[in-house]
């Protein structure tokens, strides 16, 4: 029984990568993830990642934002203590405008990044979930899981076919950050 | 795909031969990982020197209240007001740089958000100064938010502009910290994984636990994209309610509805200026020739020619309404503002807001790197002498003559503005210390697109035109980060 936990193939070359994951599901290899030091276009397609649903988080906290505020400015100017100010209306929307465009947009940057940051489990002191260092500086990084994926040469192989620089057979899942 | 390849008739946003990922990491973090040197040191002291004048006019202010400064009875907002215009205006650019130019897709900006956000942050940090300062009672600034008022059941006037500008700059401000420090993130991620001991501790701590895997990018992406959507109209917003201060009121010269477009163009003038005049020095001084090329020196001078027409074109249309409305008054302020006792500031103002930004209608002009940056200075000062213009001619002659004066500053009101300018720069110097100045990630998706290297492989594999290749060798002269042998030997 082999200790290794992940197998990482490390490319130095985006497209390169994107060939090793083509060969990968070719052989009916599962990936588990994939870290890159930048965002690269097309894979979430590839790997059948489905879309981000964030564009309704925020249009939702838009609507919270313009209600608030909107519910605020009525309460205070038109029905708690409503001011005389120069015989005008006291009900004058348009003057509610800027402080309604103001806190949609509050609402809808701070909630969707609040979600985004819960639903990726991202806070500060967060322990990285990293399995190679350089995958933040410039390696492209296709992490295979070893268990029940055997044999392992042979993923080893189809990895540095497809121009794997690396193939890593890591024992232990994350980097350790406290060495 | 990661990449496709780009036409050869765009000009390269990176230069220089043999680029890697791990060069462009290490070439950014340079400044990160390394000791100082001298340059930043000598700037650095100098700033803290700024900072700590600041320090004082500030302290002073609050000790014994605004009667410290050369306000008076009758020109009751000057160099503060003046002051706070000024700096939000130049915060500005940063969000056009990093929003706008993302929905329309100009990934020259790739290279030069990070630093712009930076300096918005800074900028409206030096003018929330500037709010807090002239309150006054500071300790009171807590009366602009809606809460009851203690002293009975009133509550805030929401029909007042100040109070929409509470809104507008508070949430400015945080929108854009928080567009910057997401974008942020990957970045940091790249200096823990390269730290070592306390450093990476922090670093770790900072970065959120960033990994890179896929969803992670694909939720960064969106976020990316939905909050320069949300910027785009939040920073339009922000300089027109900043304008709404002025034009809501009945005072002659301010009472205009040119204002809000005015200026919303000063302010991206104003701020590319500043741009400029950061990153001309930076991109020397840190060696980031090759990401902060001619190209993009060229394109931010092209912006500021253009809005600083547009904004040309506002002050005589103003001039032209005066006239026009038919109201003397209306009429007065600006034959006082052009011909008063405050000739000297308008003068100043239209000739470095509205004459020298010609000039780089030349190209010669606009490649030329030390003319930019005296330029660019030129328009920071013109900017600064617009707001006064706009503020103290306006006021120091009202309706009653009896009651006309001129303002003099007192060493308050400079030290506060000098030192002001101080404090920007400590932010912005420590800043370049401890933060990836250019947006790796961003930058390294251009390698194999848009890279001088990238472009030079296409035309060596040789299937191109002939003419395009010529105009894009020809375009190349200009960059002083191109070696052009290697395009002539062939």
């Amino acid at each position: 029984m082999s200790s290794t936990k992940f197998i990482l193939g490390c490319f130095e070359d985006p497209d390169l990568m994107m060939d090793g994951i083509t060969k990968l599901q070719k052989n009916s290899i599962p990936i588990y993830d994939v870290y890159t030091p930048m965002p690269i276009h097309g894979i979430e397609a590839k790997l059948g990642v489905k879309e981000s649903r964030l564009g309704y988080a925020a249009f939702c906290f838009g609507c919270l934002g313009a209600t608030v505020v909107f519910s605020i400015v009525y309460y205070t100017l038109v029905h708690d203590w409503p001011m005389n100010i120069g015989g005008k209306p006291h009900f004058a929307m348009p003057d509610f405008v800027p402080f309604t465009f103001e806190w949609t947009i509050l609402f809808t940057a701070f909630g969707m990044v609040a979600t985004f940051f819960a639903a990726t489990h991202l806070f500060p002191g967060r322990a990285p979930r990293v399995m190679d260092l350089r995958a933040t500086d410039d390696r492209f990084v296709i992490a295979v899981d070893a268990k029940g994926n055997i044999p392992h040469d042979d993923i080893t192989r189809l990895l540095e076919e497809a121009g794997a620089v690396e193939v890593k057979h890591n024992k232990r899942k994350y980097v350790s950050y406290d060495e | 795909m990661a990449s496709h390849s780009e036409s050869i008739i765009r000009e390269p946003l990176i230069t220089g031969k043999n680029i890697t990922y791990a060069q462009i990491t290490n070439e950014v973090l340079a400044p990160v990982e390394n000791k100082p040197n001298m340059a930043w040191w000598i700037g650095f002291v100098l700033s803290v020197i700024g900072a700590s004048i600041w320090l004082f006019s500030i302290s002073w202010t609050f000790w014994y209240g605004i009667g410290e400064w050369g306000l008076n009875k009758t020109v009751g907002w000057a160099w503060d007001i003046t002051g706070f215009v000024w700096w939000v205006g130049i915060g500005h650019a940063g969000t056009l740089i990093s929003a706008v130019l993302l929905i329309f897709r100009q990934n020259w900006r790739n290279s030069i958000n990070r630093s712009a956000e930076a300096m918005t942050i800074f900028a409206v940090i030096c003018a929330a100064t500037y709010i807090f300062g002239h309150m006054g009672r500071v300790w009171l600034a807590y009366w602009t938010l809606p809460l009851p008022n203690q002293f009975g059941s009133l509550w805030v006037n929401w029909n007042s502009a100040l109070m929409m500008d509470v809104f507008a700059i508070s949430t400015y401000f945080s929108v854009s910290l928080v567009f910057w420090y997401t974008g942020l993130l990957p970045d940091i991620a790249s200096i823990r994984d390269r730290a070592t001991g306390l450093r990476r501790r922090i670093y770790s701590i900072m970065s959120f636990g960033w990994t890179g895997s896929v969803k992670t990018w694909q939720r960064f992406e969106t976020v990316s994209l939905i909050l320069a959507g949300i910027s785009t109209p939040l920073v339009l917003s922000v300089h027109t309610i900043v304008s709404f201060d002025f034009a809501t009121s009945l005072e002659p010269g301010w009472h205009t509805t040119i204002f809000p477009p005015y200026f919303v163009a000063g302010a991206i003038f104003s701020g590319f200026a500043m741009v400029q005049t950061l990153l001309l020095i930076a991109r020397k001084v840190l060696g980031l020739e090759n990401y902060i090329t001619m190209f993009h020196i060229e394109s931010m001078n092209k912006i500021i020619l253009l809005t600083g027409s547009v904004v040309g074109v506002a002050y005589i249309t103003e001039f032209f309404i005066a006239w026009y409305s038919g109201v003397e008054y209306e009429q007065y302020a600006f034959i006082n503002r052009s011909t008063g006792p405050y000739w000297w500031a308008y003068w100043s103002m239209m000739t470095c807001n509205v004459i020298t930004p010609q000039l780089f209608w030349f190209k010669k002009i606009r490649i030329n790197i030390p003319l930019s940056w005296i330029l660019s200075i030129i328009v920071n000062i013109g900017m600064w002498f617009e707001r006064f213009v706009i503020i103290v001619t306006s006021l120091h002659r009202d309706f009653l003559p009896s009651s006309w004066v001129m303002f003099y500053p007192t060493w308050t009101d400079v030290g506060i503005f000098v030192g002001s300018i101080g404090f920007f720069f400590v932010m912005f110097l420590l800043f370049l210390r401890v933060l990836p100045s250019v947006a790796m990630a961003e930058v390294k998706l251009l390698v194999k697109t848009s890279s001088e290297q990238a472009k030079k492989k296409l035309i060596d594999e040789g299937h191109l035109d002939p003419t395009h290749v010529d105009d894009y060798v020809k375009a190349l002269e200009k960059y002083d980060s191109v070696d052009l042998t290697q395009y002539h030997k062939a």
